[in-house]
Parts: C-alpha cells; structure tokens; sequence
C-alpha cells in the first residue's frame, strides 16, 4: 500500500477510534460488571477506579468523530444519519452512563443509589453493544446509494452478524474491564474480580472465534489483504497470543503486564478490522458505492492542515493522558472527594 | 411538520440545553483559578474551603455540560448529514481542533482538580485548575469560530467534488479569523463570565441574608462582584462592537433584530416593541433615528431594512426581535447590579437586603441573556444554515424521516427535562448544605 495523504488518515482516524476502544473500554466494562457487587462499598470502589480517567477516555470518541468529519466528512455524514436511530440510543446510553457516574454519590437513599447503578450499568452495556453492532455493519456492507446515503432502515442494522459483532465488544470490554479492576482493587475484593477474569475471556475467546468463522465463510473480502500480504497473518496471531498472556500474567500476580496485554488485544483487533477494510471506510451492499478514503475525504489542503494540527496535539495528549494514568495509579482509596 | 423544522426544533432544545452548562463552567472556571490564586497567596484556610465548595459545584455542572455535548457532537451527522458533507473541511475541522486542543487538556486535569487534592502539591493543583479553566475557553475559541464561518464564511471556495458541492478551505487563518470571529468570541465568553460570577454572587447573597457561612459568603461574593463587573461592563462593549458587524455582514439580521422594514431609511432603536408582520410595522417605545446613530454616528443615515431582501431570504421578524431585546434588557439590568454590588464591595459594608434579595435571583439573567443572544444570532441568520451559501433546508438528511425525528426529539425533550429537574435538586442540595468544615483543615500533601 502506497502511503499518501489519505492513507496517513486513515490510519490517524483508527488509531483514535482504537485508543478510545483500548481506553474507555475498559471503562465501559467495568460499567458492564458493576451489578456483579452488591455492597454499596464495592460498587464505589469500581466507580472511583474509573473516576478520574473515564471522561478523560470518552474524549477520545469525541476526537475521533471531529477527525471523522474533518477528513472523511462523507462517512460522518453517511453513517450517523443513515444510522439514525441507533445513533440516538448511543447518545441516550453515554448521557445516561455521565450522569449516573455524578449523580450517583450525591446522594445516600438506597433506592437513589440503585436506580444510578442500573442506568450506569444498562448504559455501558447498551453503548458498548451498539458500537459493536455499527462496526459489524460497517464492515459487512451497507445498503448505499452513489451519493453516500444509506438506502436500509432501523431493522436492516439488526442483522445475525452485525448482533454478534456487538456481543463480541460487550465481551471484549468486559473482560478488558474486569482485568483493569484487578489492578486497581485489593483485598477480598480483588480475590473476586480476580477470578472473573477468566470467565470474561472465555465468553470473549468463544464470541471472537464465532464471528471470525462467520467473517471468513459470509465475508470473504475481509480476508483478502491476507492473501496478497501473507506476512499481515502476524497481527492476528500476535492478538491472539496477548489474550492468551493475560491469564498468565494474572497467574503469576503481575497485574499491570495482563492489563498492557489486554490493551494490545483490543488494540490488534482494531488493526485487524483496519487492515481487512482498507482502502474502505464503509462497505457498500453494492461495493462500487463502498465509501473510501478517497471518495469520502475532505480536500488536500485540508487534511494536510489538519495533520499538522495532529502533529502539534497529538504529543499533548499522550504526555496528558500518561501523567493522568501516572498520578492515579495504584489501589483505588476512597475520600471525601470522591464519588 | 417537516423533517428540517423538526430537525430545527430539535437542534435548538438539544443546544438550548446543553448551553446552560458551557458557560457556568466557562465562567466558574475563572472564579476557581482566582480563588484558589488567593489561596496560594494568602494561604488562608478560608480560600481553600470556597476553592474546594465552587469545584463540586463546577464538578455537577462539567458533567451536565459533557453528556449533553456529546450529542451536539453527533448530530451535525445524524440531522444535518448535507451540511456535513458541504462544510466537512471547515467546520469538521473545527470540532477535531476543539476536540484535540481543548477536551483533552480539561478533561486531563480535570481529574487532578476533582480528584488530586492529596495526591498533587498545592502549586500543582493550581496548574491544574488553570489548565481547566484554559481548556473550557479554548473550546469556547474552536466552537464559535465554527459558528461564526456559519455566519461570515470567509477563506473557502466552492468546489465540485464526487458526491457534490462543497466548501474547500483555501485559507486556514481567513477561515479562522472570519470577519465575525474575534468580537463574537469576546462577546460569548464574557456572557460565560457572567454566568458563572452570577451564580457565585447569588449563592452568597443568599447566604448573607440568612446569616450563615458569613466569612465563606462576604469573601465569595467579593469575587463574584468583581468578576460580573468586568464582565457586564465588557459584554456592553462586545456587544455594540458585534452589532456593528452585523449590519456590515449581515444586513437582513440586523434588520430583524429592529425589525426595520423600509428598504433603505433612517433607523429607529425600540427599548421595547411588538412587531406585526402581516402589516410590516412595529408597536412600542422607540427612540428615533437611533439605530442609525449608533452604527453610524448620524441619525439621518440610511440603514438597510427587511424590505431590501426578498421574501424568501427574511429571518423570522418576531423572535428575532424580541429574543434580542430581551437579551440587551437583560444585560443592561445586570450591568446595574453589577455596579451596585461594586459599591458596596468597594465600601465594604454589608449590601442592604434589597440588594440580596436581588442578586439570589441574578443568576437567571446571564442564563436567559445568552439563551436569547444565542437566539439571535442563530435564528437571525435564517433561512442560511451557511449565510448567503446554503439554506437550511438544503442541509437537512435526506435518510432521516420526519417520524424518526420525532422519535428522538419526545425522547430528548422528556430526559432533558428529567436532568434538569435532577440538575436543579442536587444542585439545592449542595447549596442548602453549604462548605464543608473539613475543608478548612489542611490536606495531607499540604503539610
């Protein structure tokens, strides 16, 4: 592949939908998990584990859909209206999950505190699944006409793979999460999310196996690149053995280890889905009407003035979000400041 | 109804709303770095405990302000994915600067200033409140430039591309710097100041009058004055020197804002008024020739009116009027308290209850002010979405259907209404319990 311009965004635009992954991933599973503790205490505690990083980590979504207009303003466009509906409860779903974080302390009725650990939890569940479901769609092709517009409706969206790529993230993010809370927990507490840890990746490595039967039988075109790039079969692998890593290193108490290799999974997942899409950004039913990096890109001088923007803020926000990580790390402590 | 009306309708509660969080934290923002500025100074325990109190309620109105944004976010693809695919390289680089530039720097240290009291230094802290507080303008700077290149488009040229027209960037600086940029920005973030100093200078007003947390509410509502001063004062001058702009850039908003219909006349100034657009003339107190002095110097001087435009190409006479002067009766009642306040503050004497009594309710008026403002500027630039290049209609998804629209819009307006219910209570919470004694204690990493 020739690197030009185009092709530089594509890779900027999926590293950040890959960091927002990799990072509020984790954060929406342990939203995913939080109903598996009863005690108000616990429940905290995984609040707070996220507590300073989560809003932090939603921008990166937020980012990664201003780079998403700013360069390839056809997919924007395309995708968040054709997706409509489903686009809406994605919003639903992350209003409810930010106010149910806030909320949730600023009060001690029991019931309060109940009904904000069930929207923060159906709200991570619903948002991480409905991300799931549009990446399936995206990647499986979608009805579109020669001017990008989505020709389907609502229930099109619904079908078997595009569901089972969004089981697929919920468990993908779950198992991210649950690892993530071994690291910030201690104690009885920790003894418990240790032992989920394996049930996650065993209800993930099954869902990941299934849709990536159905991607190679249904959806042949995704696995082209491997065939003409035989040495690109090294990513899969390599995720494959990150995943496997995990157990080992919780095994052998080295917390922060199985957490980097977690991130590196869902990172080569993301990879994977870039590599089988490329040139694509969205897949059309008829792929001459696929949208692409070239035909949904913004003008020239724009990307190269937005690239230039990158370069100037990209180094910001890594130093940001390392010192942030930095100066939060170790076992969560709750104080009066917290939530 | 029409899905562009509906996706009108909808735009407007969803930013409406959202707008009411923005500017308190805009201007909390600047009232946190002064204080916890005294702090360092002084290092007064009594400037630690109002930091820490004014940072939870800045806390409530963050994440207000970040779940509602997100969906403005989204739904410039979502209902206006014609727009998007005409402006993707101006505005779409707006939001990804906004988003690069001034959400990660807030959202970054915002955990420190939340969350960092024992785990930072005290200069450290005060890095972090600063960093926040320069975060929430430098996100107030990308999103009005976006708005204002709505307004003036400048720097750009229109190109054909595979899937249709669009605006290409030809001039990134021309583009940024449009003609109504600098003086919208200025006159958007002083009305943010206002906000977050009156809600500062009414939670201690109402203290005062019921005689608790006296030493905590004296020295919160001096800051408050001062900062609603500056602000007021400035909003007047931004405000004259935006309106000016207006009747150079857009003559048929300006006319609105009047609701001046003669083609070509000497203008009038209402203080107050009722337009009837069948019969094209307006009922209320006016100061003639007014208006044509104030932009030009001379009373006698022409100013473009409705009349000069077709049909067609006239914004909605009625809301654009009176949301403006509502906006401009609100302001100027704010600069009078202001200075009212500064009086008393100067003297250092306890203000007279009244005065109290009045300021406990100045919290609604940057509110209402900027939602009117907003109001304006937005409905006055009808029927362009982009002025002079694209209508409104033009913008609209063509995927979306109108039932789909009204589906969301219920849902939007039912939560909406759910949070700011919410909002409100916790807020009460807070305020009725007021600064907490711990917080006059000295923190760990302090020592």
């Amino acid at each position: 592949m020739d690197i030009d311009l185009n092709t530089i965004w594509f890779l900027l635009v999926g590293t950040l939908l890959a960091g927002y992954a990799v990072l509020d991933g984790f954060d929406l599973g342990v939203g995913i998990l939080h109903l598996f503790v009863d005690r108000d205490e616990e429940r905290r505690i995984f609040i707070n584990a996220i507590g300073p990083v989560w809003d932090g980590n939603e921008v990166w979504l937020v980012t990664g859909g201003g780079a998403l207009f700013a360069a390839f303003p056809a997919v924007y466009a395309g995708v968040f209206s054709g997706f409509y509906p489903a686009m809406i409860l994605l919003l639903f779903a992350l209003i409810f999950r930010a106010v149910a974080i806030e909320f949730r302390s600023k009060q001690p009725m029991a019931w309060w505190r109940r009904t904000w650990d069930v929207s923060f939890s159906a709200a991570s569940f619903l948002g991480s699944f409905l991300m799931g479901v549009a990446f399936g769609n995206v990647i499986r092709g979608i009805p579109l006409d020669g001017r990008g517009e989505y020709l389907g409706g609502f229930l099109t969206l619904l079908n078997p793979y595009a569901l089972l790529t969004g089981l697929t993230t919920v468990a993908l993010f779950a198992m991210h999460g649950s690892i993530y809370l071994v690291l910030k927990t201690e104690g009885a507490t920790r003894e418990k999310v240790r032992a989920w840890v394996n049930d996650a990746i065993i209800v993930f490595v099954v869902c990941y196996a299934t849709t990536t039967m159905a991607t190679l039988l249904y959806l042949p075109h995704m696995s082209d690149r491997f065939k003409t790039h035989p040495w690109a079969f090294v990513l899969p692998v390599a995720t494959m053995l990150a995943i496997a890593n995990v157990p080992r290193e919780i095994f052998h108490g080295r917390d922060w280890r199985a957490f980097l290799s977690s991130c590196a999974a869902v990172f080569g997942l993301m990879g994977l889905v870039g590599l089988g899409m490329y040139p694509n950004l969205v897949r059309g039913t008829d792929p001459q009407a696929s949208l692409s990096i070239y035909n949904a890109a913004s003008s020239g001088g724009t990307l190269e003035t937005m690239l230039i923007i990158a370069a100037i803020g990209i180094p910001l926000v890594l130093a940001y979000t390392v010192s942030i990580y930095w100066i939060f790390r170790g076992k969560v402590k709750l104080d009066s400041m917290s939530y | 109804m029409d899905v562009t009306l509906l996706s009108r309708i909808q735009f407007a509660v969803t930013i409406g709303f959202h707008y009411l969080y923005p500017p308190l934290s805009i201007g909390l923002g600047v009232v946190l770095v002064v204080m916890e500025g005294l702090y360092l100074k002084t290092r007064l325990p009594i400037y630690q405990q109002m930091t820490r109190f004014w940072v939870r309620v800045f806390g409530l109105t963050f994440a207000l302000g970040v779940a509602t944004g997100i969906v403005m976010e989204f739904e410039f693809g979502t209902n206006w994915a014609a727009y998007s695919r005409f402006v993707g390289d101006v505005f779409g680089s707006a939001l990804a600067a906004e988003g690069i530039f001034a959400f990660f720097l807030e959202s970054g240290f915002l955990a420190l200033l939340l969350f960092g009291w024992d785990k930072v230094g005290p200069r450290t802290h005060f890095f972090a409140t600063l960093m926040v507080c320069l975060g929430a303008h430098f996100s107030a700077i990308w999103i009005i430039v976006a708005n204002s290149w709505m307004q003036t488009p400048a720097g750009f040229r229109l190109a054909e591309h595979g899937l249709g027209t669009r605006a290409e960037v030809t001039d990134f600086w021309a583009m940024v710097f449009n003609p109504s940029a600098v003086e919208r920005l200025t006159h958007t973030v002083l009305g943010a100041w206002q906000a977050g100093a009156f809600l500062v200078v009414s939670v201690s007003a109402f203290y005062l009058l019921k005689g608790t947390f006296e030493d905590f509410a004296r020295r919160s509502l001096r800051v408050g004055v001062a900062l609603a001063l500056v602000a007021s004062l400035g909003s007047l001058a931004s405000g004259h020197a935006s309106a000016e702009g207006v009747s150079r850039h857009q003559p048929a908003k300006l006319a609105a804002m009047e609701a001046h219909y003669p083609a070509s006349a000497p203008a009038d100034l209402y203080v107050f008024g009722w337009v009837d657009e069948a019969q094209e003339r307006v009922y209320g107190a006016a100061v003639p020739g007014m208006l044509s002095w104030i932009l030009h110097g001379d009373a006698k001087t022409p100013v473009t009116g409705l009349l000069a435009f077709g049909p067609e190409d006239r914004p909605p006479v009625q809301l654009v009027f009176q949301s403006y002067h509502l906006m401009v009766a609100v302001g100027t009642s704010l600069i009078g308290l202001a200075l009212a306040g500064a009086f008393y503050a100067a003297r250092r004497v306890m203000p007279p209850a009244w005065l109290l009594r009045l300021s406990v309710v100045s919290v609604l008026g940057p509110q209402i002010a900027n939602q009117a403002g907003w109001m304006t500027a937005e409905v006055g630039r009808q029927p362009w979405i982009v002025y002079g290049l694209m209508r409104t209609s033009e913008g609209v998804s063509r995927s979306v259907s109108a039932d789909a629209v009204i589906f969301s819009l219920v849902l939007f307006a039912l939560i909406y209404t759910l949070l700011f219910a919410l909002f409100l209570f916790l807020l009460n919470a807070k305020i009725t319990h007021g600064p907490l004694a711990e917080d006059l204690a000295a923190s760990p990493k302090r020592a």
